[in-house]
């Protein structure tokens, strides 16, 4: 009867929980996404999307094998960035962006440095900015209208303003039309219509359901919010990072985003439009490359908030979700280091 | 599981084996060779130092080895192997005491120390210290932990429940001891019967309180339990006494009431006996050395195949590799787990998720010393709170990826505690 008695170091009960079991229900709080993102742009969406969890899957295994060390792809950690990769890119583009996408982003974002856990970067956003910057024009201009066409019918002579283009990208041509003195009346007259439109209830609406142009992932604010809601319940993600990011963008669009002065800004539909709600719930929170500390969270939800308004204000590129959620990956060990909770006892004694 | 359950005697041991070490700090020296006839309450080992407690026989008999045991605390260890002549009798020095209440705050103590009383929660600290504070921390308020420090024991509930009166005379002898006037009992809210028992059975106008606390693990540790009751913060580093509390456990202060009033060292004491395994989990009053073995036959012996024994409870407690060790004065508990509920995979790489730091009772970064431990970055590590760590378990607990941090804060502690002890006598020379 004594024989074999199990001796280990306490505790010697765990919590039912495991990484297969994070990795997996943040992928059912994606299904609400994948079934929309079907919804508004079609079947090519779901294409995408399949091609790049394959694609992610398959890199991680070979590249497990060639390293030598046991193939864990079954985890669920690479199908989470395949699916993450594929709502980081527009709907239109061909079918072997998201494959390389994916693999660079196993290969280069997590595997280099050692695999899960080790990944100082998010892979799926190191895999975006990778997309980004080899094929800019595939990756800016390839969106497909939403289901409505909704936003279609904005034009506005002497700039481009495809019909298709995404909200963020229009609003930051219209207010530079707005803003530069070069603009004839028209053009800016023009250009104040297109602007009372975006900010009209209707396209709020319309962001907020995701009925727009956008990334496959990233339009619809309600089904990233159905997913988000259930890993928050499930305690796999904390509110501090979406909330810290979300209210500093707010607080920042709100002051600084107007075109005509301060206190102008449409803090709402900052909030709703460019993969800020997708990056703030799913890419910000990434258990690896965010903070560990309550207090870090907070400071590394408010950067992003602050690089993100930056990016979009003052910076070339209309929105600047993935690149301030990559810049403040790197400050991630530097916070964590600086927002250590004050121990329990931890006390000056006086005397 | 077994809190419905009255405390059992166990049948009296045919033979017992009493290791030496039964508290923190020294073991005792044993005081009798084999062939010596004891009897129950005779002095067997004898303190070494002042942290250190004496030994007794807990049955009547012959001594018939003195030697290395297997030890509840892990390996082995020397203890006296007493052969029962079945009489039962009591010692001569055992009488009881009718003159309780005009025993002064020394002689409580050097009661408390000749009965060998140390901390019956589990960590055994010698009683004896912990009454006696220097004079430059001023104790006022005793507390007696009835928050049961782990799932699934019972004893010490078991005890308020059975024995309130006895367990209240023990707490005012150990105010009076470190001369506080206040004491409160702080009691899990999930055991409302062991309230209303003691708040019936405090009829004078002492001043003793019970309160409910919430039911979260871990309460019964004692930080955490003075923080909850009073507010207080015990710095890092320091002991209770620093901010003027003394924490003792339920059965510690049953035991120095009959120690006091009985005149009886502490030789047996309640333990509960559970698991899936276990046909009848028991709560017994077992002698001090009965082999567990035999209380599993008194327990309906096992339905199933014993996984994992554990000395105390699921969070905290000791595996053990043999069922022949026995009951010591630390010993609350004995959990049992079947073959299947032995959760050994493997661990997974850390995530960074933060829920060890979430969870910390000591508001530690788990994630961050365990990495410092694993690369034997010892200074760091201590400098981030490693010996803050109560090793309650709560960061393996919560793990996703099933890492041994508590593991890792053991190991590392005793490397802290080495390299400490080769500067000591470095600096000695």
């Amino acid at each position: 009867m004594q024989e074999h008695l199990v001796v280990s170091a306490s505790p010697h009960i765990r919590e039912d929980v495991s990484v297969r079991k994070v990795m997996y229900s943040v992928v059912i709080a994606l299904v609400p996404a994948i079934v929309g993102s079907i919804y508004f742009y079609g079947p090519r969406a779901l294409f995408l999307t399949l091609l790049a969890c394959a694609a992610a899957v398959l890199t991680e295994a070979v590249i497990q094998k060639l390293r030598g060390v046991p193939v864990a792809v079954t985890d669920g950690s690479a199908l989470v960035t395949g699916i993450l990769l594929a709502f980081n890119i527009p709907p239109g583009v061909p079918w072997w962006i998201p494959v390389v996408g994916s693999v660079f982003a196993i290969a280069i974002g997590k595997q280099v440095f050692g695999g899960l856990g080790y990944n100082p970067l998010n892979p799926a956003l190191l895999g975006r900015a990778f997309l980004l910057a080899s094929w800019p024009v595939h990756m800016t201009t390839m969106w497909l209208p939403g289901r409505g066409g909704t936003l279609s019918g904005l034009s506005l002579s002497g700039i481009d303003v495809v019909t298709q283009a995404t909200p963020l990208a229009i609003m930051k041509s219209v207010n530079a039309v707005i803003s530069d003195p070069a603009s004839t009346t028209h053009q800016i007259v023009q250009a104040r219509e297109v602007l009372a439109r975006l900010g009209s209830s209707d396209t709020i609406a319309n962001l907020f359901i995701g009925n727009v142009g956008g990334c496959i992932g990233e339009t619809s604010a309600l089904l990233l919010l159905i997913g988000a809601a259930y890993l928050m319940f499930k305690h796999y993600i904390s509110w501090r990072v979406p909330a810290a990011y979300i209210v500093t963008v707010a607080v920042l669009t709100s002051i600084f985003g107007g075109p005509t002065g301060l206190f102008t800004g449409n803090a709402l539909f900052h909030i709703l439009s460019g993969g800020l709600i997708l990056g703030a719930f799913f890419m910000a929170t990434d258990m690896v490359t965010s903070p560990v500390t309550p207090r870090g969270m907070l400071v590394f939800g408010v950067g992003c908030g602050v690089l993100t308004t930056v990016i979009r204000l003052i910076g070339g590129y209309p929105e600047g979700v993935s690149y301030s959620i990559l810049l403040m990956n790197i400050a991630t060990p530097l916070i964590d280091g600086r927002t250590r909770p004050k121990k329990f006892g931890e006390v000056k004694q006086s005397g | 599981m077994t809190k419905s359950v009255e405390i059992a005697e166990a049948t009296l041991p045919q033979r017992v084996v009493i290791p030496l070490r039964q508290s923190l700090g020294t073991p005792a020296e044993a005081c009798v060779k084999v062939g010596d006839d004891v009897k129950v309450g005779q002095r067997i080992g004898e303190p070494d130092g002042f942290v250190s407690v004496p030994v007794h026989a807990s049955i009547s008999g012959k001594v018939t080895a003195v030697g290395r045991f297997p030890h509840p605390g892990g390996g082995e260890d020397i203890a006296i192997v007493i052969e029962g002549d079945g009489l039962d009798e009591w010692h001569e020095s055992v009488r009881p005491r009718d003159d309780v209440e005009s025993l002064t705050a020394d002689e409580i103590r050097k009661i408390t120390l000749g009965a060998g009383i140390a901390g019956l929660g589990g960590a055994a600290f010698p009683t004896h210290v912990k009454l006696s504070p220097p004079e430059s921390k001023p104790i006022d308020t005793v507390i007696l932990n009835g928050a049961e420090c782990e799932p699934w024991l019972t004893a010490d509930h078991r005890l308020m429940l059975e024995r309130p009166g006895d367990v209240l005379r023990g707490m005012k002898l150990l105010m009076k001891a470190v001369g506080a006037d206040r004491g409160i009992i702080g009691v899990e809210s999930n055991k409302p019967d062991a309230v209303a028992a003691l708040k019936a059975a405090i009829h004078d106008g002492a001043d003793i309180t019970v309160t409910a606390v919430q039911v979260k693990y871990p309460q019964g540790a004692e930080k955490q339990l003075i923080d909850t009751l009073l507010r207080r913060q015990v710095p890092s580093g320091g002991l209770p006494m620093d901010v003027g509390v003394v924490v003792q456990n339920v059965g510690t202060a049953y035991a120095v009431y009959e120690a006091c009033y009985l005149g009886r060292p502490l030789t047996r004491r309640v333990m509960t006996l559970t698991g899936s395994p276990i046909a009848k989990p028991s709560n017994f009053m077992a002698r001090i050395g009965t082999l567990l073995s035999s209380l599993i036959e008194q327990a309906g012996g096992t339905k199933t195949d014993i996984g994992k024994m554990i000395s105390g409870g699921p969070m905290m407690g000791i595996a053990q590799f043999t069922t022949d060790v026995p009951v010591v004065k630390g010993m609350s508990g004995v959990l049992f787990l079947a073959r299947s509920e032995v959760d050994e995979r493997q661990p997974d790489p850390c995530l960074w998720c933060g829920a060890c730091v979430h969870v910390c009772p000591m508001k530690l970064v788990p994630v961050m010393i365990e990495k410092l431990v694993i690369n034997e970055k010892i200074e760091p590590a201590v400098e981030m709170g490693l010996n803050d760590c109560i090793e309650c378990g709560s960061c393996s607990y919560v793990c996703p990826s099933k890492r041994r941090l508590v593991h890792y804060f053991k190991y590392g502690k005793l490397l802290a505690a080495q390299k400490s002890a080769a500067e000591k006598a470095a600096a000695g020379k």
